[in-house]
């Protein structure tokens, strides 16, 4: 009899419970009530001791629109979206191979890919600097081979911080990549060249439809992160390149001003709801019965 | 004679250096149910992927109507395939499935529509055109698979073993709607199955396969009663084989001995010659079964009864030890027919309803 062997439903009932409590009171406590302070935050004005204070405004969200900011965001926006699409057109054959290759390698494989982790990504960034110094070992290299005669200036460029920003993300962009490729059934290929489509056909109309939760999913995990890493800016940009993170970490540390800075950092929850949101319509046109 | 729509010339295809075909000739002709029948692993899938263009052949040429097909890729083929697991894309409705290849096509909407219309009447299927494949059950599924290969109007359909994951009712519904698509639409079916009694049961031609290798192409009538080998005679259907040895050729007659009887058999396929051995295969259905006082047969007990509807199935175990299977069309008026479990009997067959076949072929 296996009732027998599980504590009688009222206990079970009160585990769950006390389980499904603590969850929520995690995300409540760690993740709800910082972000209504930060919204709160944002609609309040600056105060030179205290920070914030009444009354509520909405100021802040003006200045948002102020020219001046308006291109930091629209070039924050277009480095971030270089970045993804770098990491997409890097990620996604990657992803493919990966998910083809003999099932032996496959578990190393992954396991090399997270492996840097395992080193701050702080550090790793330092070392892309010394990588792109002008007496770093890539122009010694150049010089050596005589491509060039004097060092390239690599450094505190775009070029660099979305080199950089690519290199710290593209991990998440190949793991929710293999994870759909995974899934992918080869037959589904083949039947689609079977009915009279070619490779491009086949790519257009059934890879890119059937990994698209994956490629939403990748976009989600690189994008956001890449419009807040503001070190990678300040390392690798030096003053000439600025990220919304840049934004919000100087209002919020050197400017002081508290609300503008709230309200560029809900600007960034704003733009991950949205993408969340797109992510979740994508999976379900794919999801089995559920009505949409 | 006229000219096959198909034609597979000394195909031979390797994985890894291990051959998976042999020096493969096949014709499948206009019209025509092909079935390829062989057991788990003999190659039947592979052929059809060659066929299909998913794969190319090591050695041979695969002509399609007078065209090679070498160097045509799978899209240009004019020949469609239903999968195993169907393969229907999972993104799109059944409507959008069953369009696909017209879409590539790039054809009118007002035809694509009519043609997708006509194709889901055919597997009667019209109401569902709205549902994704994940809303419908399997033998929905299979026929939207079906209807989606179908709207290209392929001169050639080649079928994975189609029915295999429908349960025995569903099963045989599909064959017998299989079979109605296919004679009134006139294509040419190439019909996978390790099934027997499906491949006899619906197929113009049987093309048995075991390890790669072709071993007979015939009617489902010659496979059946006219096995080329042992693999054949004991893959299609139950079968009981009598070693035998020639005494002596008469004419048009043979005489062999068969566990000390002395039998005249009219003369088999091949030319045999005195003293060889050969085996005389005989189906459960052409078994006699004698009380223990006939004249002839090969004494036995029997230790098996199986009553199996139309038919009653026994046992018999001979006194040199081999079993005889006995397949007995079920007649409670037969006064021969009253034999019990454990009791003695006598063994014999129709001289003729034998098949011979030389001992080590
Ligand atoms: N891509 C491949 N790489 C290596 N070996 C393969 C490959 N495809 C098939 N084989 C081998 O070739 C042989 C024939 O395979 P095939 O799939 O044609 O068999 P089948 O007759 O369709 O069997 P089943 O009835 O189980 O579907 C098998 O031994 C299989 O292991
Ligand atoms: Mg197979």
């Amino acid at each position: 009899m296996a009732e027998v062997a599980l504590p009688p439903p009222r206990h079970r009932n009160l585990l769950r419970s006390a389980l499904l409590g603590l969850s929520w009171g995690w995300l409540l406590a760690l993740v709800l009530v910082p972000n209504l302070l930060v919204l709160a935050a944002s609609l309040l004005n600056r105060d030179p001791t205290h920070f914030l204070q009444l009354p509520l405004t909405l100021d802040s969200y003006r200045r948002l629109l102020d020219p001046l900011y308006l291109r930091v965001f629209l070039d924050s926006l277009a480095l971030a979206l270089a970045t993804t699409l770098g990491c997409l057109l890097l990620g996604y054959p990657f992803a493919w191979a990966l998910s083809r290759i003999d099932g032996r390698w496959r578990p190393l494989l992954v396991f090399l890919l997270i492996l840097p982790f395992w080193t701050n990504s702080l550090v790793r960034t330092y070392a892309i600097k010394q990588l792109l110094a002008a007496n770093g070992p890539l122009n010694g290299a150049l010089l050596a081979l005589g491509l060039i005669d004097a060092p390239l200036e690599l450094l505190y460029t775009q070029g660099a911080v979305i080199l950089g920003l690519v290199y710290l993300l593209l991990p998440f962009m190949i793991l929710p990549l293999y994870a759909v490729f995974e899934d992918l059934r080869p037959e589904l290929l083949l039947a689609s060249r079977d009915l009279g489509a070619g490779r491009l056909a086949t790519f257009v109309h059934v890879l890119i439809p059937l990994t698209l939760p994956g490629i939403l999913a990748g976009t989600l995990l690189v994008l956001l992160p890449a419009l807040g890493m503001f070190y990678v800016a300040d390392i690798l940009g030096g003053a000439r390149v600025l990220l919304v993170g840049n934004i919000i970490k100087n209002q919020f540390l050197d400017a002081r001003d508290w609300p503008f800075g709230a309200a560029a950092s809900i600007l960034l929850t704003a733009a991950m709801a949205l993408l969340l949101f797109a992510h979740r319509l994508a999976r379900r046109r794919l999801r089995d019965g559920e009505a949409p | 004679m006229t000219s096959p729509l198909l034609s597979l010339r000394a195909i031979g295809k390797a994985y890894a250096g291990r051959p998976v075909l042999l020096d493969l000739s096949l014709d499948v002709l206009d019209g025509e149910f092909l079935t390829l029948l062989g057991p788990s692993g003999c190659g039947k899938t592979t052929l059809l992927r060659l066929i299909a263009g998913f794969e190319h052949p090591d050695q041979g040429s695969i002509q399609l109507a007078g065209a090679d097909l070498t160097a045509v890729p799978p899209e240009r083929r004019p020949l469609n395939t239903v999968f195993q697991q169907y393969a229907l894309f999972p993104h799109l409705d059944v409507f959008g499935n069953v369009a696909y290849g017209l879409r590539r096509e790039r054809r009118p909407r007002a035809e694509i529509d009519l043609r997708v219309r006509e194709a889901l009447d055919l597997v009667q299927l019209g109401e569902f055109a709205r549902r994704k494949p994940q809303q419908l059950s399997g033998g929905q599924q299979q026929r939207v698979a079906i209807a989606r290969a179908l709207v290209k109007r392929p001169r050639l359909l080649l079928l994975d073993e189609p029915l295999s994951a429908l349960d025995a009712k569903l099963r045989r519904q599909m064959q017998l709607e299989l079979k109605r698509l296919q004679r009134e639409l006139g294509i040419a079916f190439v019909f996978v199955t390790h099934d027997q009694e499906e491949a006899l049961s619906m197929s113009d031609r049987v093309a048995v396969l075991h390890a790669g290798v072709l071993q007979q192409l015939g009617t489902p009538r010659e496979v059946y009663e006219r096995p080329a080998n042992l693999f054949t005679a004991r893959f299609v259907g139950e079968t009981n084989l009598f070693p035998a040895r020639v005494l002596e050729t008469q004419g048009e007659r043979v005489v062999v001995d068969c566990a000390g009887q002395r039998r005249t058999l009219p003369t088999p396929g091949f030319a045999p010659h005195a003293g060889q051995a050969v085996n005389l295969l005989l189906r459960p259905e052409d078994i006699r079964v004698l009380g223990p006082d006939a004249d002839h047969g090969l004494p036995g007990t029997v230790i098996e009864r199986n009553y199996k509807g139309s038919t009653l199935d026994s046992l018999i175990r001979l006194d040199s030890g081999q079993e005889v299977l006995v397949s007995e069309f079920f007649d409670e008026d037969d006064p021969a027919f009253d034999y019990r479990l454990g009791e003695t009997v006598k063994v014999s067959w129709v001289d003729g309803w034998e098949w011979m076949l030389p001992a080590d072929g």
